[in-house]
């Protein structure tokens, strides 16, 4: 027999019950909730009289609405100014409170973009399913946990049941091989695959990533990279378990305790691809190739490296592919060979599911440090992930830092990454954001997105246009 | 779950691939607690020239005349002809609630991204994957013809067009089933609840540490 990859291995060890017509039913260990994608769930659950399966399974957090600013959110739920917002948190707390369901509301240190906070929390642990109403659950991914996205409905079947009507994707692999460049980050990595495979590349497949890049990243990098493998079609993004995995639990408040711990580490050892698993795709980026990535178009896929230019889409032989670009184009208001680094920013947001986590800060403030936000930027801000993020980057004098320069300190939220809040661009500004999606309107009516890591939005933000932030490094860095 | 069987209907064509679920129903109708009423804002920016506020009378607003649903001829439409990665991003079930609440029971496109895909069968809504070829030719036909109609047939996997080809599609046994049946899949599983609870005990004995509390 054929070896088995990790994703086998964690199908297998879910697997409640193959039926006769090909679907499956799936169980689910951990299901995490927010107020945007729950409320007709738990109204579903109201309806038909059902009761949550099993009530320690959810964990709920605001992240979506909240606002960002210390004025707003002193007063609570109250206090949030937009009342449609205002009632989906509400609705949020009220359901939590109805079915017993475990809730870090707002006020609570332990609030934040859910992607950061059950990681955080240990509530995100390897071999688990992981499932949420939100498509970058793929985070969860990296620590060798199956982990994806799901509609509302299957929030509601997952509630009432444990467990999800699955059916089995298929293997693919991205090997990332060698060291990477300084300078160039996890984000980097991540666009550079989606640029290479494409939006829809990874449709119908478990993306696993490996390669010695992966194996040197830290866990908030190898998030980074499984947050976004839906940005190129895949539901599921995994990295194996090695011990940066295990020591990043250690500890948490949710990781296995006395023999536990030893019984869940000599299993998570095992959680990853057999030597001998067959993928059905294999993809293979040369890491010290990779050079730091910012995105032009309106898709993550329309990518190139910072010193490259704007495409030309009368050099597209594909009619489709030339259509999107000369569309793009003209949303962004970018012109066929304009250099990358001629594009000028009104707006810099750093935070985001992808990238708000204290290594993603660190990374930003290093370049800022003793610099000043350019005076064409209208606004930068800074939104750290969880409270705790918050509370870490504090100890470390990252807030500082991002006030000195002039960039905006805020609280924890998803914030301008879709611009559920009052975070936004206006319309026409370009905004150089570590979020995950440059789609039309995603951060603002008419607001022009472009993707790139935090290093590189610290960089426009002190320069007012993007720069290859490596020329910004010291030669220590 | 509203069941579809047959369904003959009007056809609109949305020429341009990756269309996401952002588009389709932009973030601030996504604050709404209810299930319906996100029709009006489907497509909500490609469709109006304004920009549109969540729980706003929308029938004043200013309409996009070169947007193909603010057509006259695309009236009564009812299936949505489309291009590849359709419904990509965002993993929101307000997509397809949107576009079953405007008036659509099925979508044609040459690929779906895989959660949109998903989220359609949970609402009545057929996404049909037919070829390349068989996209295009459809577009043709489509921009060419006015009225032109399509009958999908749920129980026989074919799309037939006025001239009687059948163009046949692939489809889950599964959520074929609960489509033509209409079916609550929630009910269906609790139909296993011994089975699910069997496996939950031992898989608790296996992997004690999933089953603590959260703090």
């Amino acid at each position: 027999m054929a070896g088995r990859t990790l994703y086998d291995k964690l199908w297998d060890d879910h697997l409640v019950k193959s039926r006769d017509d090909g679907s499956a039913l799936l169980y689910i260990d951990r299901h995490l909730l927010h107020e945007v994608t729950s409320p007709q769930a738990f109204e579903g659950l109201r309806i038909a009289g059902r009761q949550p399966w099993r009530i320690n399974a959810n964990l709920a957090t605001p992240d979506h609405n909240v606002p960002t600013t210390l004025n707003e959110r002193n007063a609570g739920i109250e206090g949030i100014v937009d009342p449609v917002s205002r009632i989906q948190v509400q609705t949020l707390d009220d359901n939590c409170d109805e079915f017993g369901i475990t809730q870090y509301a707002m006020g609570d240190v332990r609030q934040g973009i859910v992607h950061v906070v059950g990681p955080e929390q240990g509530a995100t642990l390897p071999g688990m399913t992981v499932v949420c109403g939100d498509s970058h659950t793929a985070t969860h991914g990296a620590f060798g946990a199956l982990a994806h996205g799901i509609g509302t409905s299957e929030v509601e079947h997952v509630l009432a049941s444990q467990c999800l009507v699955a059916k089995k994707m298929k293997n693919m692999r991205v090997r990332v091989e060698g060291k990477l460049g300084r300078g160039v980050t996890a984000k980097d990595i991540v666009l550079a695959v989606i640029g290479e495979i494409g939006t829809a590349g990874g449709t119908g497949c478990a993306i696993e990533f490996a390669g010695t890049a992966l194996e040197d990243l830290s866990m908030e990098g190898r998030m980074t990279i499984c947050n976004m493998a839906i940005e190129a079609g895949a539901r599921v993004g995994l990295v194996a378990v090695d011990n940066t995995t295990i020591d990043y639990i250690r500890g948490k408040p949710g990781a296995p305790k006395g023999a536990d711990w030893d019984a869940a580490v000599n299993y998570w050892h095992t959680l990853h691809s057999d030597v001998d698993a067959v993928f059905d795709h294999e993809v293979i980026l040369d890491a010290a190739a990779i050079e730091p990535q910012v995105t032009w178009g309106t898709s993550p896929e329309m990518v190139a490296p910072v010193g490259a230019s704007v495409p030309d889409p009368d050099q597209e032989a594909d009619a489709t592919r030339a259509d999107g670009i000369r569309r793009a184009l003209q949303y962004m208001g970018l012109s066929a060979g304009q250099a990358l680094t001629s594009i000028q920013l009104d707006r810099v947001f750093i935070g985001s599911c992808t990238n708000s986590r204290i290594e993603d800060l660190r990374e930003a403030a290093a370049v800022v440090k003793g610099r000043k936000v350019a005076e064409t930027i209208k606004e930068a801000i800074v939104v750290p992930g969880s409270g705790l993020v918050k509370q870490q980057a504090e100890a470390e004098g990252l807030d500082k830092i991002f006030i000195e320069a002039g960039l905006q300190w805020r609280e924890p939220g998803c914030s301008m990454c879709l611009a559920m809040n009052a975070d936004r661009l206006g319309e026409g500004e370009h905004c150089a954001s570590t979020s995950n999606r440059n789609f039309e309107g995603r951060q603002g009516f008419g607001g022009r997105t472009h993707l790139v890591s935090p290093a590189m939005a610290a960089a426009a933000a002190v320069t007012g246009y993007f720069v290859d932030v490596r020329e910004l490094m010291g030669d220590a860095a | 779950m509203k069941a579809l069987t047959v369904h003959q209907g009007l056809v609109a064509p949305l020429d341009r691939a990756n269309v996401d679920t952002d588009m389709i129903i932009p973030k601030q109708f996504l604050k709404s607690i209810k299930r319906t009423g996100f029709g009006k804002n489907l497509f909500d920016e490609l469709r109006y020239l304004d920009v549109g506020e969540a729980d706003q009378d929308c029938s004043g607003r200013p309409l996009n005349p070169d947007f193909v649903l603010n057509q006259p001829r695309y009236k009564d439409v009812s299936i949505l002809l489309a291009r590849q990665n359709f419904g990509c991003g965002s993993s929101r079930e307000h997509a397809p609630w949107a576009l079953e609440d405007y008036g659509f029971r099925c979508v044609i496109a040459p690929s779906f991204a895989d959660i949109f895909y998903n989220n359609c069968f949970k609402n009545g809504l057929l996404p049909i994957v037919l070829s390349e070829q068989q996209v295009d030719d459809l577009f043709a036909a489509c921009q060419t013809e006015e009225g032109f109609n399509l009958t999908v047939d749920l129980e026989r996997q074919v799309v037939v067009t006025p001239g009687g080809d059948e163009l046949s599609f692939e489809i889950d046994p599964f959520r074929k089933e609960c489509l033509l049946k209409g079916l609550d899949e929630i009910g269906l599983t609790l139909q296993e609840e011994d089975t699910i609870r069997a496996f939950e005990n031992k898989h608790q004995k296996k992997f004690p540490w999933l089953f603590q509390e959260l703090a």
